[in-house]
């Protein structure tokens, strides 16, 4: 399988790279770690005449907690979020989604902006940024905006980023707290796409009552997709098991999965309820450690 | 639309020019011909293409060889140095990892990174981390065995008997 | 622990030397087809078609051949003037080489672009513009045999539907006796998937036609390659390419498992254009056309059918085949055996009545009918006879194992005739079973499995004890397109002691460089590590059909200990000449003749070597060599014991194989360490059609899962840690009394794995589950027999 010809540049600065993304058009793609959109380019299901490698970069690629939020730089691999100590320590979600992304090759070179920015329900990470609550920060010759990740997905592989512009960073409100996370997907197989995934979030005050939940939902949608009713039942309540089983059916109710190969409507509503509940339970006694 | 780039492999720079769109795989073993690197799909789904790059493995079946100028390239032809095999090639034979062989360049790269960062992996670990390595001859048994007895080798342990065990 | 003959250092049978072979490919100097380079060599890439069934209006190759470095575009109509556009199968069914009007399945070969480049080849083809008149294909091979189905294959004079053939074998009217009168009769519908063997190098080709000495060399992707080279002669041999003009070179092989026997179409189109231009031209595929367009495996729908007495003896079987076979017939069998050796499908088991019968259809599907590391529709038999075998426990009440072990033909009634015509050759099922079920605490894994379903949980013990039969075949009823299955092996001693010795076979992976080295060491006493072991050159090796089907030590090792034996005969006559003794007087041991009583005074086999070159005695022919064809006198009857212990998780259906035990027999084991290899490597691929693999199309005749995305091929995740042992019951007919390995375990795993899924949720009423076993499709089952709701 081989691409279609295209035009390479590198450039070394932001600044650059946005201004060639403006002299090419539309059909200029930025590359980034190149695992979602070479395989498409082999398949000659993209054929962008015109790749801006931003790897060479400085500056897009870390993982810090800075003014109440954890910031991960765009350009941050998979890898280096599995190997993060402040990940390790609070944020567990992540060791949880990245041994199931892939596999360590891919994990490699895969980013987290390239995850999000490549717009696709399959991915883990966007459900995963849907139950951290996070917002992306966008760059464009005119400066940053910041976009809530509720407002970021806007349909199969088109997001709030416009042309010419590049997401440069990801936060997520920090943890504090009795705060936990978690997330599992069914799969196929590993390094499978979900046949369906869940992401967790909890944070309980210190009479056990939930202050905060977020639950985001892979693959069963056609948009990443956050379980409302869900969370709603969660926060102000007790946490109890029938409270958890209810977020759960919930959630099941809510999305709206389509079949496929991986399984038909009522399996995977059957299988985010099942995971919904046992994420919740993971993520709760995680935030009670 | 060519760009003239210069890959090392191995130590070794070879100078080439290459559409955008070559793949580093095709670079490597068309243009620096080492055919030890090889390709088992087209979907970034094996792993027959691993290779390290700046000691990461990666699959160079997904990566643009205009990617890799400058970085350090290392494949299986640049294991074995003049004092002989390098460990894992030692691990791979004693320990019968490989029948055909084709995954077996890949795999050993994988290898090689996997314990560069984890040295004394469990079996679950092993598994996990050539997840992303297809071998359709040896079950893996052998191959998780054989990272194993490199694992004890390259730390110095007592070396595990290569005797194949039976119930 | 395995006794040895030889010692360490002679290598012989037994021992688990280490591969010769490895040391090219841990270096990475393996010599794989895509590694074969040669100057001026062009680039062939392949126009696919998008429909399944479709009549061809237009190829416009305009816009393909304006890009500069397109070389040429090939289609049907070009081959048709040479008479190349059709091809045998081996099955002496007939297949496209390229259409001339009709795309019979998605991805069929439509036209090939030669290119200076695999890049601008791959651009060319894109750039083929082919217009379309697309059909409604025939998917489902029932609807295939309806009166108003249209006939696929018109090409053929007089076909008036898709019926291919019909076989059948046992006796009907016996067997329908014992049914009608038994106590117990269990009944099944089962699909065996059509999977593919999915080797991780796909095939491909240099085909290097020399013009000036009109000789052509092939380097390709074969696990037969002599077969190949008369083939090509008898395709091409009306241009030309004679047999003689013609040296097939199959290198090193990423893979095989019954998916490189088959010639298929970009082989031929590579050698016509060859032929055409002078230049060599290098076809590769991808792995999404290695996986749509080569052959498939199975496709098997069976109705199975047991009958017994009410306390667990077995009577009869009956099993009905619908064979799915794609637009022709293109299967790997012996000519005689359409569905290869299912017969074997009545099991490990005696009783006396058991009647086959199966009919093969077309279907706009890809062709094929390949193993799949499984000797000729083995697999199929097995998975009937031992999912039947625990249906019919469960009816009767009694414990798997235990009926097993109560219906077994004993180890002092071989050999065996089966009701369906073979003569089992030797067995010890009982030791087999007992020492798998010691291994893995049968009992204890029964209490288990009460006290966890107590607790909502799914525990399932699942065993497959199945007879093999391998080594095709005997020259009287086994061949190819009329080719006998014989092998051979070629030795020669150089005058310094060491040895080459070739071979007809072609190794995949199965380390022949090294077994063949220690069956010739163990006869002539010479260590293994100065044997070299060559295959896989036509103009080198001798005759030989192949390597698939676990025949290669049943034949070609055969062949080798035989060619071995007339070497150590004239052996035996210099050490008399130059011991001055008679040969009566001498005896051997593994490296020396000596004089009987007098040790002192021996010969070592160099010796006597150097003296066959040197100082051979008079009237006797010089130097070291001996050939030999080896026509077995019957197949080998491997055998095996599994036991699978699975967890299903209630909820999710995923499921977990927490133990596998496997005991083989495949008699006296050359490597132990090798023969270990093979079993685990065929279990995963017995995991594989268990529960992942599968190729689904849809009604449109879509392949859905085309590509190593969807079509799952198990990791090491997937795949469990196995544990394999062994117990030996020599094939008594062979003359090293070995049996053949290389599938055994791919035949007999599936069955033990999926009969251990449904034991898991046997008590929620589920009698049997369909392969792959999928969570998706386990959840199914359950929501079936109400386990889960159904939503309303
Ligand atoms: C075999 C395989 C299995 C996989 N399995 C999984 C899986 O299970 N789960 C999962 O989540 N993912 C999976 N992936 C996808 C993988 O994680 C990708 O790496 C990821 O989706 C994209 O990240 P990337 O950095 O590689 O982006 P790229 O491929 O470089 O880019 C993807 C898209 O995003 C755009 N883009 C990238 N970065 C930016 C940016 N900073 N600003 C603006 N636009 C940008 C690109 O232009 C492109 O359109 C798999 C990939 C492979 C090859
Ligand atoms: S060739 Fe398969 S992953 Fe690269
Ligand atoms: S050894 Fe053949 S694919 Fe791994």
């Amino acid at each position: 399988m081989i691409a279609e010809n295209f035009n390479y540049d590198a450039p070394t600065s932001l600044e650059e790279a946005i201004a060639l993304l403006h002299q090419y058009g539309d059909d200029a793609k930025i590359l980034a770690g190149g695992h979602s959109l070479i395989p498409m380019m082999k398949l000659r299901f993209a054929s962008p005449t015109h790749l801006i490698d931003i790897n060479n970069i400085p500056g897009l690629s870390y993982v810090k907690e800075e003014d109440g939020y954890l910031k991960i730089g765009a350009m941050t691999k998979e890898v280096e979020v599995e190997e993060s100590e402040i990940i390790h320590a609070k944020y567990q979600i992540f060791m949880d989604a990245t041994k199931l992304i892939a596999d360590p090759q891919v994990r490699n070179f895969g980013t987290l902006g390239g995850n999000l920015a490549h717009g696709d329900a399959a991915n883990d990470h966007p459900a995963v940024m849907i139950a951290l609550g996070a917002e992306v920060e966008i760059t464009s010759k005119d400066g940053k905006r910041t976009v809530g990740i509720d407002d970021f997905f806007h349909g199969f592989y088109t997001t709030a980023v416009e042309h010419g512009e590049v997401l440069t960073e990801i936060r997520i409100p920090a943890a504090s707290g009795n705060y936990g996370s978690a997330y599992h997907k069914a799969e196929r197989k590993v390094g499978d796409y979900a046949t369906a995934g869940v992401a967790a979030m909890i944070q309980i005050d210190d009479q056990g009552r939930c202050t905060k939940a977020g639950i985001g939902l892979t693959n069963v949608s056609p948009l990443p997709f956050r379980a409302k009713r869900s969370e709603a039942v969660l926060v102000g309540s007790d946490l109890s098991e029938a409270v958890i089983a209810q977020a759960a059916q919930y959630a099941a109710e809510d999305c709206s999965p389509s079949e496929d190969l991986r399984g038909n409507v009522e399996y995977k509503r059957h299988l985010v309820g099942v995971i919904t509940k046992r994420m919740l339970n993971k993520a709760i006694s995680r935030a009670k450690k | 639309m060519t760009k003239k780039i210069t890959l090392k492999i191995n130590g070794a720079e070879h100078t080439m020019e290459v559409e955008p769109r070559m793949l580093l795989v095709h670079a490597i073993r068309e243009n620096a011909s080492l055919t030890g690197t090889h390709i088992g799909c087209d979907t970034s789904s094996c792993g027959a293409c691993t290779i390290l790059i700046d000691g990461k493995s990666a699959k160079s079946c997904t990566i643009l060889a205009v990617q890799a100028q400058g970085k350090e390239i290392a494949t299986v032809e640049g294991l074995a140095t003049a004092e002989g095999l390098h460990p894992i090639q030692e691990g791979f034979h004693l320990n019968h990892a490989l029948h055909c062989g084709f995954c077996t360049p890949g795999m050993m790269m994988r290898a090689i990174e996997l314990l560069e960062k984890n040295p004394n992996p469990t079996e679950e670990e092993i598994r996990w981390g050539i997840s992303g390595n297809l071998c359709r001859c040896t079950g893996y048994n052998n191959i998780v065995t054989a990272i194993q007895w490199t694992s004890a080798k390259m730390q110095g342990k007592e070396l595990p008997s290569t005797e194949p065990k039976f119930v | 622990m395995i006794k040895c003959k030889t010692s360490k250092a002679i290598g012989g049978m037994g021992h688990s030397k280490k591969r010769k072979e490895d040391a090219r490919f841990i270096q990475g100097k393996g010599n794989y087809v895509d590694d074969v380079k040669l100057p001026g060599m062009l680039y062939m890439d392949i126009v696919r078609s998008p429909y399944a069934y479709a009549k061809i209006k237009n190829i416009d190759a305009t816009a393909a051949l304006a890009i500069p470095g397109v070389v040429a575009v090939v289609t049907g109509k070009d081959l048709e003037k040479y008479g190349l556009h059709w091809m045998p199968t081996l099955m002496s069914d007939t297949q496209m080489v390229l259409p001339t009007d009709t795309v019979m399945y998605q991805a069929q070969e439509v036209a090939a672009v030669i290119a200076t480049s695999r890049y601008l080849a791959r651009d060319g083809k894109e750039a083929v513009m082919v217009d379309y008149e697309p059909m409604d294909p025939v998917m489902d091979p029932f609807k295939a045999l309806d009166e108003d189905a249209p006939v696929l294959r018109s090409d053929q004079e007089g076909k008036t539907d898709n019926h291919i053939w019909h076989w059948e074998v046992g006796d009907k009217e016996k067997t329908a006796d014992v049914f009608n009168n038994a106590d117990v009769v269990v009944k099944q519908q089962m699909h065996i998937p059509r999977i593919h063997v999915a080797s991780i190098e796909t095939c491909g080709c240099v085909a290097s036609y020399d013009k000036v000495d009109n000789h052509l060399t092939m380097y390709m992707t074969t696990q037969a390659p002599h077969a190949i080279r008369t083939v090509i002669a008898l395709v091409a041999g009306h241009v030309g390419l004679t047999e003689e003009k013609i040296r097939v070179i199959s290198p090193d092989i990423g893979g095989g498992f019954g998916g490189k026997v088959p010639v298929y179409p970009g082989y031929v189109i590579a050698i016509a254009v060859s032929f055409l231009t002078g230049a060599p031209i290098k076809w590769i595929e991808d792995r999404s056309e290695n996986l749509q367009a080569d052959s498939f495996a199975r496709d098997y729908h069976i109705t199975a059918e047991m009958a017994g007495t009410k306390d667990g003896k077995i009577q009869a079987t009956r099993f009905k085949v619908l064979a799915d076979h794609g637009y022709t017939d293109a299967s790997a069998n012996p000519s005689k055996f359409p569905t290869g050796l299912f017969s074997i499908g009545t099991g490990s088991y005696d009783y006396g009545a058991a009647y086959m019968e199966a009919d093969a259809v077309y279907t706009n599907k890809p062709p094929g009918g390949v193993a799949y590391r499984c000797s000729f529709r083995v697999t199929e038999a097995v998975h009937a006879i031992e999912r039947m075998t625990d249906m019919f426990a469960k009816k009767v009440g009694k414990d798997p194992a235990q009926l097993r072990m109560e219906n077994f033909i004993k180890k002092e009634d071989f050999p065996w005739a089966s009701p369906t015509g073979w003569s089992y050759d030797s067995g010890d099922y009982h030791a087999g079973l007992q020492k798998a079920m010691d291994a893995i605490g049968y009992h204890d894994l029964r209490k288990e499995q009460i006290e966890m379903r107590a607790q909502g949980k799914f525990l399932g013990i699942g065993i497959s004890t199945f007879t093999e039969v391998v080594g095709a075949g005997p020259s009287q009823d086994f061949d190819i397109l009329g080719i006998k299955m014989f092998d051979s092996a070629e030795i020669r001693v150089h005058p310094t002691g060491k040895a080459i010795a070739r071979f007809g076979t072609k190794s995949q992976g199965q380390g022949h460089e090294t077994t063949y080295a220690q069956i010739i060491a163990e006869e002539l006493g010479i260590p293994m590590e100065h044997i070299q072991i060559e295959e896989g050159d036509t103009d080198t090796a001798p005759y030989g059909l192949g390597t698939y089907a676990s025949r290669s030590t049943p034949t070609a090792g055969a062949a080798a200990a035989m060619a071995a034996r007339k070497l150590r005969d004239k052996a035996k006559k210099i050490a008399a000449h130059l011991l001055e003794v008679s040969e009566q007087d001498l005896e051997w041991e593994p490296g020396k003749f000596f004089v009987k009583g007098a040790p002192e005074k021996a010969k070592t086999i160099q010796e006597i070597v150097f003296a066959a070159y040197t100082n051979h005695p008079e009237g006797m022919e010089g130097g070291f060599e001996a050939t030999h064809y080896y026509d077995p006198p019957n197949l080998t009857f491997p055998s095996g014991a599994y036991i699978c212990v699975v967890e299903v998780d209630a909820e999710t259906c995923d499921i977990k194989v927490r133990r596998f035990v496997a005991i083989d027999d495949c008699g006296n084991i050359i490597n132990p360490m090798i023969v270990q290899g093979q079993v685990h490597g065929g279990l995963t691929q017995g995991i594989a059609p268990a529960m992942y693999e599968e190729l689904i199309y849809d009604k449109a005749g879509n392949i859905l899962n085309g590509t190593f995305m969807d079509y799952l091929v198990p990791t090491a995740v997937e795949s469990p840690s196995w544990e394999t042992g062994h117990t030996v019951t020599p094939a008594p007919h062979h003359p090293i009394g070995a049996k053949g390995v290389g599938e055994s375990p791919t035949v007999g795993a599936p069955p033990a794995i999926v009969n251990a899924i449904v034991d898991a949720v046997a008590h929620l009423g589920i009698k049997h589950l369909e392969i792959p076993v999928t969570p998706f499709k386990l959840f199914k089952e359950l929501q079936k027999v109400g386990y889960f709701k159904k939503a309303t």
